[in-house]
């Protein structure tokens, strides 16, 4: 059983022109086994969240804690976060050219285990999560999300969930730019590691239609930088009929 | 006509600092004033103008640092000395001046060049026999003058026809130098060649590298640069008849101040020859330059041409400059193929970000990048001793920006 705990955390981005503060206080603690979706409408800061929890160096944590049983992961090093049990499924995965996916996996999966994985073992256990999620052999020897499609990166990042087995899993805006298709993969993948891993996982998004799939234990409004409504998956269904609005001023709605 | 122009990431020519924001490349026109077969060549010093640093073949190039190379002001006060291991079957000699073989290469293209060819006493020239294959690579090492002082050289290396041999050109030592290197590949003959430049810091090497193919013949000529202060190493292949096929393979290094030139040109004047050109650089550090230039030239004899050239550079830390210049010129529609590409990328804090964030440390990440990047080259080198020694000064070079 382990908890992950976001205590008052305020965050801003460092851009050319200055910092600008986009988290403002955000509370939340998750424990494994939960799933949490965070909905809320462009800019209000979700993604940021993930980043700051992740330790991305554009953005800076000017108070608050993010514990991981107990210990402050804002004290660590973007790896030594990973290293712990975080993961952060990107909303755009980056392109690494010349390093080729087979290498790249091993090397995180060699990182976060501690020790190299057996080859024989590890060689079947990729070939097989890849089955799963639909992605094609070749794609091993090809350059880490160079070239690869919206839909092939988010693949990718859910490939990388099932073999790292974080304690905690942040999907940020996992299911945007997949056709129906690809949801349907994506959201399987993510069912199967949360049926078989005892994790926490936070569940970014702006729509609805992923809570289909992926049914969360708990929603949360997210708005202007912190929580601002926590409901059952009930408040799925009304942000799905209602928009953001009420919550938010803004007529924009959560349903694609 | 079938050629192409391959573009990745940007455009032709151009070149990409690391203090931009992300692949910042400022495009340059990439169109010389004259054909590149018309560049002046000789063999006498005198009659080429002391360059300014403005013209084509020096724009890039700090005049300041090559130590009057350029304009005749460097005295050798010193001697570059050439150590020669290998096979028995091979021959060496110590010629002088007179000996009708040398220039037989290649005619010295710019005035550093010629100054090296007017100015060295004596040659070395290093021959594997013909229908003979060697066992092992011959070991041609070149030792600076020592800090603070000037050597010119000149060494020939022949292969003659039918033979097949390897050899790796060290460089090692302090010092300023120019000289001239020639390849004579003789009819149906193969060379493998591995220059590597591992000055000490303080170097200065000035060098015109001259490939000349025989009828049928085969060379894969590999330049690695990672030492020295100011490197600019220029190769220049030329076909003496049909059915040459040259590989010219680059692999260079800089850390911060270092300058590292490399200036190529195929010249296809021949029908039926085959060129490819990979080079591959990377940077890290304030200050560090690398300049990469290929020139192609298909004249309008050189029917059935098949070439490529291929430029990539990858800009590990801010404050480093990569200039990129590939340069193709057709003379004749009937080719087989002709294309070109270059790429210039920065190791950005987004990749190492996505790397850390798998669990993967930092100086893991970018030796990862890295070693990924030259591996393409270093499995061409098919010598295994110097891959061994590239590999591992590849990563001492990594260890380095991390320290």
């Amino acid at each position: 059983m382990a908890t992950l705990e976001i205590k008052d955390l305020h965050a801003s981005v460092v851009t050319d022109e200055g910092t600008k503060e986009i988290l403002a206080g955000v509370n939340l603690t998750i424990r494994s086994g939960e799933t949490h979706a965070i909905m809320g409408p462009n800019g209000s800061g979700k993604s940021t969240l993930s980043y700051a929890i992740a330790g991305h160096p554009r953005y800076r944590v000017t108070s608050g804690e993010v514990l991981l049983d107990g210990e402050n992961v804002l004290e660590m090093g973007v790896d030594e976060r990973a290293r712990a049990g975080l993961f952060l499924a990107m909303q755009y995965p980056v392109e690494v050219p010349g390093v080729s996916m087979s290498n790249f996996l091993r090397s995180a999966a060699t990182a976060v285990r501690g020790e190299a994985p057996k080859l024989r073992h590890w060689v079947k256990e990729v070939k097989d999560e890849m089955g799963k999620l639909d992605i094609a052999g070749e794609f091993a020897d090809r350059s880490v999300n160079e070239g690869f499609s919206g839909g092939e990166k988010k693949r990718h990042e859910i490939l990388q969930l099932s073999l790292l087995k974080p304690k905690f899993a942040i999907l940020d805006e996992t299911d945007s730019g997949l056709d129906v298709d690809a949801l349907h993969v994506v959201s399987k993948g993510v069912n199967e590691f949360r049926e078989n891993n005892d994790a926490g996982i936070m569940l970014i998004t702006h729509y609805s239609r992923i809570l289909k799939h992926v049914e969360p234990d708990y929603v949360h409004v997210f708005a202007e930088g912190r929580i601002v409504e926590s409901g059952g998956k009930e408040l799925a269904d009304d942000l799905e009929e209602n928009g953001y609005m009420k919550f938010t001023g803004q007529a924009e709605p959560a349903k694609a | 006509m079938t050629a192409t122009g391959v573009e990745e990431d940007h455009s032709g020519a151009g070149s990409a600092s690391g203090t931009d924001d992300n692949v910042a490349t400022a495009v340059e026109a990439a169109v010389p004033a004259a054909s590149r077969g018309e560049r002046f060549t000789g063999f006498d010093v005198e009659a080429f103008e002391v360059p300014g640093g403005r013209e084509e073949n020096w724009r890039f190039t700090p005049m300041k640092r090559l130590r009057g190379l350029h304009d005749g002001s460097a005295v050798a006060d010193g001697k570059a000395v050439v150590d020669v291991d290998g096979p028995e079957e091979i021959t060496v000699e110590t010629v002088d001046r007179a000996d009708g073989r040398l220039g037989q290469a290649g005619v010295p293209s710019d005035r550093v060049a010629a100054q090296a060819f007017s100015s060295f006493t004596h040659a070395t020239v290093v021959t594997a026999p013909g229908d003979t294959k060697l066992g092992k690579p011959a070991t041609v090492r070149v030792t600076g003058p020592g800090e603070g002082r000037t050597a010119y050289g000149h060494v020939q290396i022949r292969v003659e026809p039918f033979g097949e041999a390897a050899v790796v050109l060290d460089h090692v030592g302090s010092g300023t130098v120019a000289d001239n290197v020639e390849f004579v590949v003789g009819d149906g003959a193969k060379l493998t060649v591995v220059s590597v430049q591992d000055w000490a810091d303080d170097a200065v090497h000035v060098s015109e590298q001259h490939l000349a193919l025989g009828r049928d013949a085969t060379l894969k000529h590999t330049v690695v640069t990672l030492g020295g202060d100011l490197v600019r190493v220029s190769p220049t292949a030329r076909f003496g008849d049909s059915g040459g096929d040259v590989e010219m393979l680059g692999l260079y290094f800089a850390d911060a101040g270092q300058h590292q030139e490399h200036r190529l040109f195929v010249d296809h004047a021949r029908p039926h020859c085959k060129s490819n050109v990979l080079y591959k650089g990377a940077l890290q550090g304030d200050g560090a330059h690398t300049v990469w230039i290929g020139d192609v030239l298909i004249r309008a004899a050189a029917e059935a041409t098949d070439t490529f050239e291929l430029n990539r550079n990858l800009v590990l830390t801010e404050g480093g400059r990569a200039d990129s210049v590939p340069n193709l010129e057709i003379e004749t529609g009937e080719i087989e193929g002709a294309g070109h590409a270059s790429a210039t990328g920065r190791f950005d804090d987004e990749q190492l970000f996505y790397l850390q964030s798998r669990g993967i440390a930092e100086d893991q990440a970018r030796r990862l990048v890295v070693r990924a990047f030259f591996h393409e080259i270093l499995m061409k080198i098919d010598v295994p001793e110097v891959r061994e020694r590239l590999e591992a000064s590849i990563e001492a070079e990594l260890e380095a920006v991390n320290a």
